[in-house]
């Protein structure tokens, strides 16, 4: 298992990169490779050309918007996700979701954007910009295009980054202070990648009334699901388990993916499961709560 | 820019400098094991999931099975050679381990203390659990992990009652 | 100073400096001059007929020294085919593995061409080009296909898939059965997956003309039995094959094997005249190392009004996998093992063996063994339920007693002998588990959890395992010039702390100074017979010889001194490297010794005694020497995810005298580990091509530090009075009762929905599945 021969490239520049990916065929850019590598090595794929992002400037940033949202660097690693006090203050539902992804090993070198590139869709921080609304950033010859997280999944493990594109940030829009969150995952094992997966925010008013909502779910479909219509459905009646048991039963009839190994009948199973838990967890800190330690 | 098949690195491991000249495609674990001679950074599976590659790449625990050699030019590794003294003792966790039964055959734990000398160096502070889920990348065969933890509570125990 | 004890002390292990600060010797740490890498092309398919393998294009990529197929290697061998099945009277076909495949593939992953390159990464760019043209053929997915008339056959030149059958029967258990009022039926399932050492099977081959010697390091469980093998086949004598176990990266059954790549490298090295490595990755170990995969059991048990077992009997369903990798014994030790714990009067299991399309079966840790303890135990489970008993009270009344120790079985093992139980007390030992585990209190800590929406359950299974494989392993015991106490055996030592348990047993003779005590273990040329290591029984066998050529080696230095000292002998101790006169200072060193009894030409020896210090000890045992134990184990479901949380496990366990505690502790605690993998995650999975699906370790599921529960262990020691030392073999107890206790624990915690397990691992979906399934069914009446 050792990677196939290639042309190794490691610009510093965003736009050498994109130069790169309008001149050469077969290329494959190599982020954190935590992925990319294992494929390498299994000789899944075969690129002719590998492009190093890791010495590439201006792709590694947290910024906080005056707007109250974030705008994070594609090469960000997860580590920094996890450790950001930014992130914590912002969107501690990234935090949240991070905390899941591998192990220490691999947070330390896997990043944000070589995650949503990837798009697997039981990855957890794809499914927590789906929850969250991410914009990405694409960069290509033309300039920036941004896209929203609906645009930009396409398929199964197929993002609308263009041939000469290059993800280069990602944009959470701004929560309320008081929003709840929640992301709960089932795995097999600490680090695995999810079986099922749901993230949401919560907003309620004094009240306990539902004011805002999103769901997404992860690992079940080809790509991570919104809830829209079940959104629209919580918005003004009064949070409770109750409640949330009774209209996440519709996560059940998603279409689920099938695989050898886990059937689509039992992840939608775990769909309500998951869904109920992460808006519980979310109600349990909507007006306010600490974000999760890191590991 | 043209592409390389071949790259002359420069590296710290263990403090010391080392050079190569090197297949762009050789993983930084072997460029460890086969140009360096290092061989106490093992190969369990090198598709990212064991953790017996594990080494410290400017202080992080990372897979030296998911990086390329020629992406640590410029930078510090540290293996598991350079845990002991220079006169060859043990350091605290690794004797934590001899006295704790935290090893059999042996092969994971490089990888292991690898990853316990970043997390103690991250956070002195950790519970049983902690050290369980910090560990969770490490996959050990043998052991069935409690030697492993006992003798990283220990360590820690030892360490902080040092400083 | 005084003399200090070493057996049974909780030293530190002398392996561990080195692996701690990776001065480990791996065989794949070694790197020889001139070294060349190798790479496999195997099978892409479960069957197929060879046409053509054109290697070609994969000759002429630069750095490529050699691709081998077996019409290369013919001129090197005495035979195409690797011969290497135990004895046994049970076979219906002779299924031999090729050295490479050449005109038909049986497995994914069977070796058909080696590729010798100047590193690996080239070998395997190599591998892309080679061209195998070949015709798939009808596959043998599963092995309950297998036997059904009409069904495609594994091997196109076989008749049928009946590889082997035997039955073990004792009693009258027809009679039994037509007799009693309660019989109980189940079929089971049980999955054991594969070894998974975290390091593969790895090879380094030189042949160095000019000595005419062949040195293979090698990561075997069996040394010699590979050197002798790697002479037959090469056509070479023995001392001109030297293999050499280095530091080994586990075990666990898989690398007692002899595999066709061990001769193809070797082979190779003579070919390509240059040292080859062959090291295997985890892709080949999943598709090419053997496994231990699956059993169907169809099963009845007869009891009487006070569950007491009357008999039980019927069918086992073995999975062999290929060929003959090793013989019929993992199904041959299932079938054994349902009744040994357990007095069970009357008894027939029919067994059979079928060929599947799939990589060999030979032994995991346990040997078939976990997979005779669920049964056995699901099924007492069963007779609880029927009756409304206690599970732990049937069982009670069904363990075999202390008052019947010495207990002889009317079960044959392989050998021929009659398994004889010992020593040990089983109802005591499951007394002590339920104690510690506490099950008396646990009805109402099930119902409190149950009243918060929680469900938590507790099982229990005992087991006994039967250790110290005979006949005998051989160690040599020396006293240098040094005064250093050398140790060399054919033992081999795969992680247990071998060498240790070995320098202990040493040690124990001369001073307790176990810094003295150099061991050498797993080097044909340090010992030319013997076994390795494999059925938990090292530290009975090795560990028996070691202590008899110690006392040997002890005495005649006594007796040397007595001469050199003028002394009495029993006026001689021995402390640290010295004998010395008691109460006084008078001495001498155990170097000294040594030099006195290796002579002087033209001198008498010390008191004219024979020549040398150093003695070698081969004690023969047939009997096996049977460790037991009870666990107890606390598990939480989650009935909506199906989730198994294992909470709480304890395991009372006797293995005899313990050498080392804290080895046994690490030999328990890992071998429950790997059963707790068996039970609820490792599944070998293969579609219904046998197109292997699991062939990583993010689809393989090996258990974590976060899935694993803190044991509780808690040791009664019963000598055993097979051997002098007393002692048991350890290296598969912990094992065996995991499966059976966790799906014990995980149906009594789903008590009230009326599920029934009977399959091992359990996924999560299985147990939503169960739920499902209760809740679909007409209620039982
Ligand atoms: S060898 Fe790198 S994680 Fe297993
Ligand atoms: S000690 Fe053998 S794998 Fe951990």
């Amino acid at each position: 298992m050792k990677p196939p021969p290639f042309k190794y490239y490691d610009p510093t520049a965003q736009n050498e990169v994109v130069g790169l990916l309008s001149s050469l065929e077969n290329l494959k850019l190599l982020a954190g490779g935590q992925s990319l590598l294992p494929m390498l090595n299994m000789r899944f794929v075969l690129p002719d050309h590998v492009v190093d992002l890791n010495r590439v400037a201006g792709l590694d940033f947290v910024e906080a918007d005056a707007g109250g949202g974030l705008r994070i660097g594609a090469m960000t690693r997860q580590r920094t996700l996890e450790f950001s006090a930014d992130v914590a203050a912002r969107a501690p539902l990234i935090r949240e979701a991070v905390l899941h992804v591998g192990h220490r090993q691999t947070r330390n070198r896997g990043t944000l954007g070589g995650s949503l590139s990837h798009l697997d869709p039981a990855a957890e921080l794809v499914t927590a910009a789906v929850a969250l609304d991410a914009v990405v950033a694409l960069r290509g010859p033309a300039g920036l295009r941004q896209l929203a997280m609906s645009e930009f999944m396409l398929g199964y493990m197929t993002p609308a980054t263009n041939p000469d594109e290059m993800l280069v940030s990602v944009t959470f829009p701004a929560l309320p202070a008081a929003h709840g969150w929640g992301f709960v995952e089932f795995a097999r094992r600490h680090g695995d990648f999810a079986i099922a997966s749901a993230a949401a925010t919560l907003v309620t008013d004094a009240q306990g009334r539902i004011s805002k909502v999103a769901l997404a779910l992860g690992g079940i479909g080809v790509v991570p699901l919104r809830m829209p219509e079940l959104e629209t459905g919580l918005l003004g009646a009064v949070a409770s388990e109750a409640l949330f048991a009774d209209h996440c039963r519709a996560c059940a009839t998603v279409e689920a993916m099938d695989d050898a190994l886990v059937t689509a009948g039992y992840r939608q199973q775990l769909a309500p499961v998951m869904a109920r838990r992460a808006l519980m967890a979310a109600l349990q800190r909507s007006g306010g709560g600490a974000a999760t330690q890191p590991h | 820019m043209t592409g390389a098949s071949r790259r002359a690195i420069k590296l710290q491991v263990n403090g010391k400098p080392h050079a190569a000249e090197v297949d762009v495609r050789l993983t930084l674990a072997d460029c460890l094991r086969q140009e360096f001679k290092l061989t106490g950074t093992h190969l369990g599976c090198e598709h990212g999931v064991c953790g017996a590659c594990t080494v410290l790449l400017d202080g992080q625990s990372v897979r030296a099975c998911l990086m390329l050699a020629v992406q640590a030019d410029g930078r510090a590794v540290a293996t598991v050679e350079g845990l002991a003294g220079a006169d060859g003792k043990l350091n605290i966790l690794q004797q934590a381990f001899k006295d704790h039964h935290g090893l059999q055959c042996g092969f994971c734990t490089p990888g292991i203390l690898m990853t316990l000398t970043e997390c103690f160096a991250d956070k002195p502070d950790l519970t049983e659990q902690d050290i369980r889920v910090a560990l969770s990348g490490n996959i050990c065969r043998c052991t069935g992990y409690q030697g492993i933890v006992d003798a990283a509570m220990d360590a820690l125990r030892k360490m902080r009652s040092l400083l | 100073m005084k003399s200090r004890h070493t057996f049974g002390e909780r030293v530190s292990r002398i392996e561990d400096d080195a692996l701690l600060t990776g001065r480990g010797r791996f065989v794949d740490d070694i790197a020889l001059p001139g070294m060349t890498e190798a790479a496999f092309l195997r099978s892409p398919y479960a069957h197929a007929a060879i046409r053509r393998i054109d290697v070609t294009a994969a000759l002429a990529l630069p750095g490529v020294i050699a691709v081998l197929t077996l019409d290369d290697l013919r001129p090197y061998l005495t035979t195409d085919k690797l011969a290497v099945g135990m004895p046994s009277p049970s076979y219906r076909l002779e299924v031999d593995r090729p050295i490479l495949a050449s005109t038909e593939v049986t497995y994914v992953g069977e070796p058909i061409a080696v590729v010798i390159a100047t590193s690996r990464y080239i070998a395997e760019d190599a591998l892309n080009l080679i061209a195998l043209d070949a015709d798939p053929l009808e596959v043998v997915a599963d092995c309950r296909e297998a036997l059904k008339p009409g069904a495609p056959r594994a091997h196109r030149a076989l008749p049928h898939n009946l590889v082997a059958e035997f039955d073990i029967t004792y009693g009258q258990v027809d009679a039994a059965f037509a007799a009693a009022k309660t019989v109980l039926r189940e079929k089971f399932w049980q999955h054991r997956g594969a070894g998974q050492s975290m390091e593969g099977r790895g090879i380094l081959a030189r042949f160095d003309e000019s000595e005419r010697l062949l040195t293979l390091w090698n990561s075997t469980q069996t040394p010699n039995v590979g050197q002798r093998l790697l002479a037959d086949l090469l056509g070479l004598e023995e001392t001109e094959v030297r293999v050499i176990a280095p530091d080994i990266g586990g075990g666990f059954g898989p690398k007692l094997v002899f595999y066709c790549e061990e001769v193809v490298i070797a082979a190779a090295a003579m070919i390509v005249k240059a040292p080859v490595k062959w090291i295997e990755d985890r892709r080949e170990h999943f598709m090419s190392t053997t496994q231990e995969r699956d059993q169907y059991w169809d099963v009845e048990i007869a009891v009487d009004d006070d569950a007491r077992v009357l008999g039980i009997r019927g069918s086992l369903l073995h999975d062999h996998g290929a060929y003959t990798a090793r013989g019929v014994n993992i199904p041959y030790n299932s079938a054994l093992t349902v009744p040994l714990a357990y007095n069970v009067p009357n008894y027939r299991m029919d067994v059979k063996l079928a060929l599947t399309n799939k990589v060999p079966v030979t032994p995991i840790r346990g040997a078939g063994q976990p997979q005779g303890c669920f049964v056995m135990e699901r099924l007492l489970d069963r007779v609880a339920q029927k009756l409304n008993l206690d599970r732990a009270e049937v069982r009670r009344r069904n363990l075999v007693r202390a008052d019947q120790m010495p207990c002889t079985k009317e079960i044959k093992l392989r050998g021929g002998t009659f398994v004889v139980l010992d020593s040990g007390d089983y109802p005591a030992s499951q007394q002590a588990a339920l104690d510690a585990g506490g099950w008396s209190g646990f009805a109402e800590r099930q119902k409190a959890a149950r009243a918060q929406g929680r469900h938590i359950g507790i099982g229990v299974a005992n087991y006994v395992e039967g250790t110290g494989r005979g006949p005998f392993e051989p160690v040599r015991v020396r006293v240098s010039a040094s005064g250093k106490i050398l140790v060399a055996s054919s033992a081999t030592a795969m992680g247990q702390g071998t060498k240790t348990m070995l320098a202990q047993v040493v040690a124990e003779q001369f001073g307790g100074e176990i810094d003295n005590v150099v061991v050498t273990t797993g080097d044909t040329s340090a010992m030319s017979s013997g076994f390795g290591g494999f059925n938990s029984r090292q530290a009975v066998m090795a560990g028996s010889s070691a202590h008899s050529a110690a006392m040997t080696v002890r005495a005649k230095a006594i007796q040397a001194a007595s001469h050199l000292l003028e002394a009495a002998p029993e006026d001689l101790e021995i402390v640290g490297s010295r004998i010395q006169v008691v109460g006084s200072d008078r001495f001498i060193s155990l170097g000294d010794v040594s030099r006195a009894l290796a002579g002087i030409a033209g001198y008498r020896l010390p008191g004219d005694m024979e020549p040398g210090l150093e003695a070698t000890a081969q004690v023969i045992v047939h009997d096996m020497a049977f460790s037991s134990g009870s666990a107890v184990a606390e598990v939480e479901v989650d009935v909506e995810t199906g989730e198994v949380r294992v909470k709480n496990l304890v395991l009372s366990h006797d293995c005899g005298r313990m050498i080392n505690p804290t080895l046994v502790d690490g030999q328990v605690i890992g071998g429950v580990a790997h059963g707790l993998g068996n039970a609820l995650f490792e599944w070998m999975g293969y579609d219904s091509n046998a197109q292997p699906i699991t062939t990583n370790f993010g689809e393989y599921l090996l258990i974590t530090a976060t899935e694993m529960p803190a044991i509780k262990i808690l040791h009664s020691e019963s000598p055993s009075p097979l051997n002098a030392l007393g002692v048991k073999g350890v290296g598969e107890s912990g094992v065996i009762p995991i499966a059976a206790v966790i799906v014990s624990a995980v149906e009594n915690a789903l008590e009230g929905l009326n599920v029934r397990l009977a399959h091992c691992p359990i996924s999560p979906m299985d147990v939503l599945k169960a739920i499902a399934d209760v809740r679909k069914a007409p209620s039982e009446s």
